[in-house]
């Protein structure tokens, strides 16, 4: 069990792409911490370099009290689970679990009792004489992650481990994933850029944007009170409606479109109206009037998507607007509906700054 | 082994014909007449010939002469594929390991690639001149009282090593796409299970490159048979008493310096079995154990 910290890591790779910038970070034992970022923001440089496979530029990283910067991978006690598998190609579903221990030291009796505990709990016993090329995806997959959890490692770091998997089966290993690393109190440090991945396996999250950790806390958190712009698009799915706006001391102004209720926001900046598509209800009375273009039914609940009247983007065009209704609540394709919003729950942002006024 | 079913089309015939021609114009033709020949025994003016049965074969295979040959030739081909295979994979191991100026460093690696095996032989002349020669000096200055005019190890020495030379470059470059066709991070997953560099080697790149390696033996063997002629023939010339002649420069000595036709015939039908034996040897037995 193990604490990891992280003291102003930075990383500059030799073609002088700077990777990680400046990032700090407390994780706790036993914690799962999800890293989540658009492609190559630096998400897997920073996980890399926890499992010794990049070289720290600048800063330090700990686990427990050890510094462990020149700690060779295989002494870091840490296991990682890549995004192809990367099992090795000439040796059994057993001689790949049973390779680390080996090299370990570890006797042979030892091995192979560890070896059937994991094969058990991953069940993938009945495949132990297989070599990698005859197996499907899922049970690779599976066996990538008895070959990390067999070592009973310190830390565990997952690679975008599910995204070669199709949907279903991504989702029932995100939640044996969850349940497996509950069950064994690891430390866990997990990369994705899938959003439902990240809320769903998180304690805490990290959005990482161009190398900086751009807000950490839990999913819920960021969710509720994204700190940031930018934060506040990438949580969420379907994304925030953004609304470009400016406040002239009294409205917030899109075009011919007025919304009020607003204050103490800078007068004449240039702002971003977030409103989350859940957070819109239909309402004859509501200042928002939406064209409807498309319904999308998902089942359980109806997204539909149309343009806000009056308001326009920066382009000129008229905006697209999200909503999501309950299941039931099914607008007609060309219908013109009214819509209002908690004003609670509305996030405005400097549009210069990305960051949250409100 | 997969195996494709087609159908039966004329097509794919029409396809192969060229290389079937040339296979048959250039191996099986001179082949057959080189058994033909094997069996006949040929006046010292070459007027006329004989037919003899297997005379020439107990004429000249069971001999010392050729024995001798077959031995230096077993050792020879045993040095250069082993010497050469291991320098190559050194080399590309440590290569692929160069991040900083590695297309400079492959491409000087490869440059002796470029070079005819007479050429690689006539430099090796030079290197080894007892008038001239640096190495010849070298050699002599270590302590070693080296001439490979009159000392049969020390010609061995120098046709290996020329040969050898000449053969890291080709086996570089063939390990060296080999190492690069080995995922990143199979060998990023072994670093973090195995702390050893030399445990990692032998368990996890050795086995992987196993198909690059297995064909390039079957490569250096048949290029320590035959290719080698070029750099014994302006190097040594098979001497000192042809104890440096390998069994394909025997034949080319014995049929052309010594017109001796038909015993040459039959050695060189000797040596197509030889040949063929090895590679059913090496396809039926090795193969079986490398991973693909
Ligand atoms: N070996 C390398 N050499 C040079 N630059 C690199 C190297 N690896 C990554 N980079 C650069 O570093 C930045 C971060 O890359 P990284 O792989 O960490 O992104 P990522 O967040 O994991 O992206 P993705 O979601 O696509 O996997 C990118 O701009 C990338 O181009
Ligand atoms: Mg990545």
């Amino acid at each position: 069990m193990a604490e990891v910290k992280l003291t102003n890591v930075n990383k500059v790779y030799s073609n002088g792409a700077h990777a990680v910038r400046g990032v700090n970070m407390e994780i706790a034992d036993g914690e799962f911490i999800v890293f989540v970022g658009p492609s190559g923001c630096g998400k897997s440089t920073l996980l890399r370099m926890v499992a010794g496979l990049e070289t720290v530029t600048e800063g330090d990283l700990y686990i427990d009290e050890n510094r462990i910067n020149d700690v060779s991978p295989a002494e870091r006690n840490v296991a990682m689970v890549f995004q192809n598998y990367a099992l090795y190609p000439h040796m059994t579903v057993r001689g790949n679990m049973s390779y680390g221990l080996k090299n370990r030291g570890d006797s042979k009796e030892e091995i192979e009792q560890k070896v059937i505990a994991a094969a058990k709990t991953l069940h993938i016993e009945d495949f132990l004489d297989r070599q990698p090329n005859q197996l499907s995806g899922g049970q690779r997959q599976r066996v990538a992650m008895g070959r990390a959890i067999v070592r009973n490692p310190k830390v565990f770091l997952f690679d975008e481990p599910l995204s070669n998997l199709d949907a279903k089966l991504r989702v029932q290993m995100r939640i044996e994933i969850k349940k497996l690393q509950r069950k064994m109190g690891v430390t866990s440090i997990y990369v994705t850029h899938d959003q439902t991945e990240a809320m769903t396996l998180a304690d805490r999250l990290a959005v990482i944007n161009n190398g900086q950790i751009e807000q950490m806390g839990k999913p819920i958190e960021l969710y509720k009170d994204p700190k940031t712009l930018f934060v506040a698009s990438f949580i969420g799915s379907p994304q925030v409606n953004l609304i470009s706006v400016r406040y002239d001391g009294k409205f917030l102004k899109s075009g011919s479109l007025e919304i009020d209720g607003f204050e103490g926001l800078p007068i004449a900046e240039e702002l971003v109206l977030g409103l989350r598509p859940e957070h819109l209800r239909i309402d004859d009375q509501g200042k928002l009037a939406m064209k409807i273009d498309l319904v999308e039914q998902h089942g359980a609940d109806n997204l539909v998507y149309g343009s806000l009247e009056g308001a326009k983007n920066e382009d000129g065009d008229d905006l697209e607007l999200c909503l999501r209704l309950n299941q039931g609540q099914e607008p007609s394709i060309g219908e013109t509906i009214n819509l209002s919003y908690d004003h609670s729950n509305a996030l405005v942002f400097s549009k210069e700054t990305g960051k949250r006024l409100i | 082994m997969k195996r494709v079913q087609f159908s039966h089309s004329p097509i794919p015939y029409l396809f192969i014909a060229p290389q079937i021609i040339i296979i048959c114009i250039f191996f099986l033709w001179p082949a057959a007449q080189a058994i033909y020949q094997s069996f006949l025994l040929e006046d010292a003016f070459g007027l006329s010939s004989q037919f003899v049965w297997f005379k020439n074969y107990k004429d000249t295979i069971l001999t010392d002469a050729w024995l001798q040959s077959a031995g230096f030739t077993l050792v020879f081909s045993f040095l250069v594929t082993f010497l050469s295979l291991a320098l190559a994979m050194l080399l590309a191991v440590k290569a692929n390991e160069v991040i900083q100026g590695a297309r400079t460093y492959k491409t000087m690696l490869m440059w002796a690639y470029a070079i005819a095996p007479p050429v690689a032989g006539l430099m090796g002349n030079l290197m080894f001149n007892p008038l001239i020669g640096d190495l010849y000096y070298f050699l002599n200055a270590m302590g070693w009282d080296f001439n490979h005019k009159l000392d049969s190890f020390d010609a061995g020495f120098v046709v290996v090593l020329i040969a050898v030379w000449k053969q890291v470059s080709v086996n570089f470059i063939f390990f060296l796409s080999g190492l690069q066709g080995i995922p990143k991070s199979v060998i990023e997953a072994a670093t973090i299970d195995c702390k050893s560099n030399l445990r990692r080697f032998w368990t996890m790149t050795f086995p992987l490159l196993a198909p690059t390696t297995f064909f390039l033996v079957v490569i250096n063997i048949t290029y320590a048979f035959f290719e080698t002629f070029g750099i014994i023939d302006t190097t040594t010339g098979g001497a000192p008493g042809g104890s440096t002649s390998t069994l394909v420069y025997k034949v080319f000595t014995d049929g052309f310096r010594g017109n001796d036709l038909g015993g040459s015939s039959a050695q060189s039908v000797v040596l197509m079995l030889m040949v063929l034996a090895l590679t059913v040897i090496q396809f039926r037995f090795i193969e079986r154990k490398v991973h693909y």
